[in-house]
C-alpha cells in the first residue's frame, strides 16, 4: 500500500518551545488514523501542518507522494482540492447561511449556481442525517452538535480523497459523541476517504480508527492498529488510554510518577 | 508584506464583485448619516468661528470662503475619514478577528479560498471607493451648515453667501480632498483588515485588535493629511 499522506522527520517550533520534535508518520489510502495525545502534544499543530496553515522549519510532508512543504498555496490548489476539514468547533461562516457554507466550495470554486449549490448542500447534510430544513439557517442558531454535522457535511460536501478531524466529539454529550463517531465512520467509508482525526477520546479511536498514533511531547511515541492498541503494554499508552494520573506522561511539567513513587515510599 | 498580499489578491481573479458590493453597503451608505452629522455641525461651528474670530465688517465674504475652503480641503475628508475609521476600522476588525479566533480564516484557506482575496481586498476596494463620496457628501452638508448659521444667525444674504462660496471655491480644492479621502479610505481598511487577521487569544485579543486597528487608522490618516496637505499645495 502507498502512503496517502508521509511526514518525515518533521520539526516546529514558536520561539524557545519545540513542539513538533521529528514526528514520522505515514497514512496509508483509505486508512483511518486517530493521533492521540494530552492537550499541548502537539496534535493541532501537526494537523496545521499538514494543512499548509502552519510551516514547520525542517523535515517533509508529501500528499499523494508530493512534497507540500515550501509549497506556494497556489502551487498546491490541487492538493487542497481534494482535502476535507472538520474544525473543532465547526468554524462555519457566520455571515453566510447553512446551504453556502455546505458548498462554499463548489460556490466560490467552481461557480456553482444557487440551485445546484442548494441541491448539493441538501445531499450533503441527508449524509449527516440533517434535513433540508436547516438550509436557510444561521450558523449562530445552531445547537453544538448540529453545528459539527454542518461542519462534517462541508467538509464531505466535495467528497474530497482526504478529510481530517480536529477534535470532532469536544464539547459534545455522550449520545452526540457516539452519533459524530458513527457518521465520521459511515462518510468516510462511503467516500473511500482516507482520514486522519486528532482527539484525546478514546470513544472515538475505538469507532473510528484503523490505526493510532500516540504524540507525546512533539514525537509519536506508538503506533498500531486498534487491537494492538488494546493488547499493548506500552506503559505511555497504558496510562493515556487509561486516564491514569500517575506514569511516565508528564503532567502540567511535573513527573506524577516520581510523586506518585514517593508517596508510595511513604 | 500584508498590504503587498493584498494589493497583488486584487490583480489575480476571480475578483468578487458581490462582497465588493455588500462592502460598499456596509461602508458606505451605513456611514452616510455619522459623516453628515459631523460635518454638518463643524460647519456650523466653523462659521461661528471665523465670525467672532475674523471682520465681522466683510464677514458675508470671508465666513462663506472660509467655510468653503476649509470644509473641503481638510475637515470633510479629515473629520470624514476619522469618524469612518472609529466606525468601520473597529467593525472590521472585529470581524476578521472573530473570524481569526473562531478559525474561519482557516477554513477558507483549507477550502481553497485566498482569505487576502475573499475578506482583504473587498473591504479594502470598497473603503478606498467609498470614502471619496462620504467626503463629498462631507463638503456639501458641511457648506450647508455654515450656511444655514451664517443665513439664520448672522442674517447673511442667502444667495450672496452661495454666490461667494462658489465663487471662491476652486476644482482642486475639492479634488484634493477626494484625493485625501481616497487614501484614508485605504488606510481605514486596511488597518482594521490587518490588526483583525493577526489578532490572538479570544476575545480579549479581538478587543484588543479593535482598539488597535481605530488608534493606529486614525493616527495614520493625520500623518497622511499632512504629507499629503504638504505635497499637494507646497507645488
Amino acid at each position: 500500500m502507498t502512503a496517502k499522506i508521509a511526514l518525515s522527520d518533521i520539526h516546529k517550533s514558536f520561539g524557545p518551545k519545540d513542539v513538533l520534535r521529528g514526528v514520522n508518520l505515514e497514512v496509508e489510502t483509505g486508512q483511518s488514523l486517530v493521533v492521540i495525545g494530552g492537550s499541548g502534544s502537539g496534535k493541532s499543530v501537526m494537523l496545521k501542518s499538514i494543512l499548509g496553515l502552519l510551516t514547520p522549519e525542517s523535515g517533509s510532508i508529501k500528499i499523494d507522494e508530493q512534497e507540500t512543504l515550501g509549497v506556494a498555496r497556489r502551487q498546491r490548489a490541487h492538493i487542497d482540492n481534494q482535502i476535507g476539514m472538520l474544525f473543532q468547533n465547526g468554524a462555519l461562516f457566520d455571515s453566510l447561511p447553512v446551504w453556502k457554507n455546505v458548498a462554499f466550495r463548489a460556490i466560490q470554486n467552481n461557480g456553482m449556481g444557487e440551485a445546484d449549490a442548494r441541491d448539493l448542500a441538501v445531499d450533503a447534510l441527508k449524509r449527516v442525517e440533517l434535513g433540508p430544513e436547516l438550509l436557510d439557517l444561521s450558523p449562530a442558531s445552531l445547537s453544538g452538535g448540529m453545528h459539527k454535522r454542518v461542519g462534517l457535511a462541508r467538509a464531505i460536501a466535495s467528497e474530497p480523497e482526504i478529510i481530517f478531524f480536529d477534535e470532532p466529539t469536544t464539547g459534545l454529550d455522550p449520545i452526540m459523541t457516539d452519533v459524530i463517531n458513527h457518521l465520521i465512520r459511515d462518510c468516510a467509508r462511503e467516500l473511500g476517504a482516507t482520514t486522519m482525526t486528532i482527539t484525546h477520546d478514546m470513544t472515538s479511536v475505538r469507532a473510528i480508527a484503523d490505526k493510532t498514533a500516540l504524540l507525546y511531547k512533539g514525537e509519536i511515541i506508538w503506533q498500531g492498529t486498534t487491537e494492538q492498541l488494546e493488547a499493548s503494554d506500552d506503559p505511555f499508552l497504558n496510562q493515556f488510554i487509561n486516564g491514569l494520573p500517575y506514569g511516565p506522561i508528564e503532567v502540567e511539567g511535573q513527573r506524577i510518577e516520581a510523586a506518585s513513587s514517593q508517596m508510595g515510599a511513604e | 508584506m500584508f498590504v503587498g498580499q493584498t494589493l497583488a489578491s486584487m490583480l489575480r481573479p476571480p475578483i468578487y464583485f458581490r462582497i465588493i458590493g455588500q462592502q460598499i453597503i456596509r461602508i458606505g451608505y451605513f456611514s452616510l448619516p455619522v459623516v453628515a452629522l459631523t460635518s454638518f455641525f463643524t460647519g456650523g461651528a466653523l462659521a461661528i468661528q471665523i465670525y467672532y474670530g475674523g471682520n465681522q465688517f466683510n464677514s458675508e465674504a470671508i465666513v462663506s470662503s472660509i467655510v468653503a475652503l476649509g470644509i473641503t480641503r481638510e475637515l470633510g475628508p479629515v473629520l470624514g475619514g476619522l469618524m469612518v475609521a472609529g466606525r468601520v476600522s473597529a467593525a472590521i476588525a472585529a470581524e476578521i478577528g472573530t473570524m481569526r479566533v473562531t478559525e474561519q480564516i482557516d477554513a477558507l484557506t483549507t477550502l481553497s479560498t485566498d482569505p487576502h482575496k475573499y475578506l482583504v481586498a473587498p473591504r479594502v476596494i470598497a473603503a478606498t471607493l467609498c470614502m471619496p463620496v462620504l467626503a463629498l457628501v462631507a463638503d456639501i452638508i458641511g457648506v450647508f451648515g455654515g450656511f444655514v448659521v451664517g443665513t439664520q444667525s448672522f442674517g447673511f444674504n442667502a444667495a450672496i453667501y452661495v454666490q461667494n462660496t462658489i465663487d471662491f471655491l476652486t476644482f482642486d480644492d475639492v479634488s484634493s480632498g477626494l484625493i485625501k479621502a481616497a487614501v484614508f479610505g485605504f488606510i481605514i481598511a486596511m488597518m482594521g483588515c490587518y490588526n483583525g487577521y493577526y489578532s490572538k487569544g479570544g476575545a480579549q485579543g479581538v478587543g484588543r485588535a479593535t482598539t488597535n486597528a481605530v488608534v493606529s487608522a486614525s493616527i495614520l490618516i493625520l500623518a497622511a493629511n499632512y504629507l499629503m496637505t504638504s505635497l499637494l499645495f507646497s507645488s
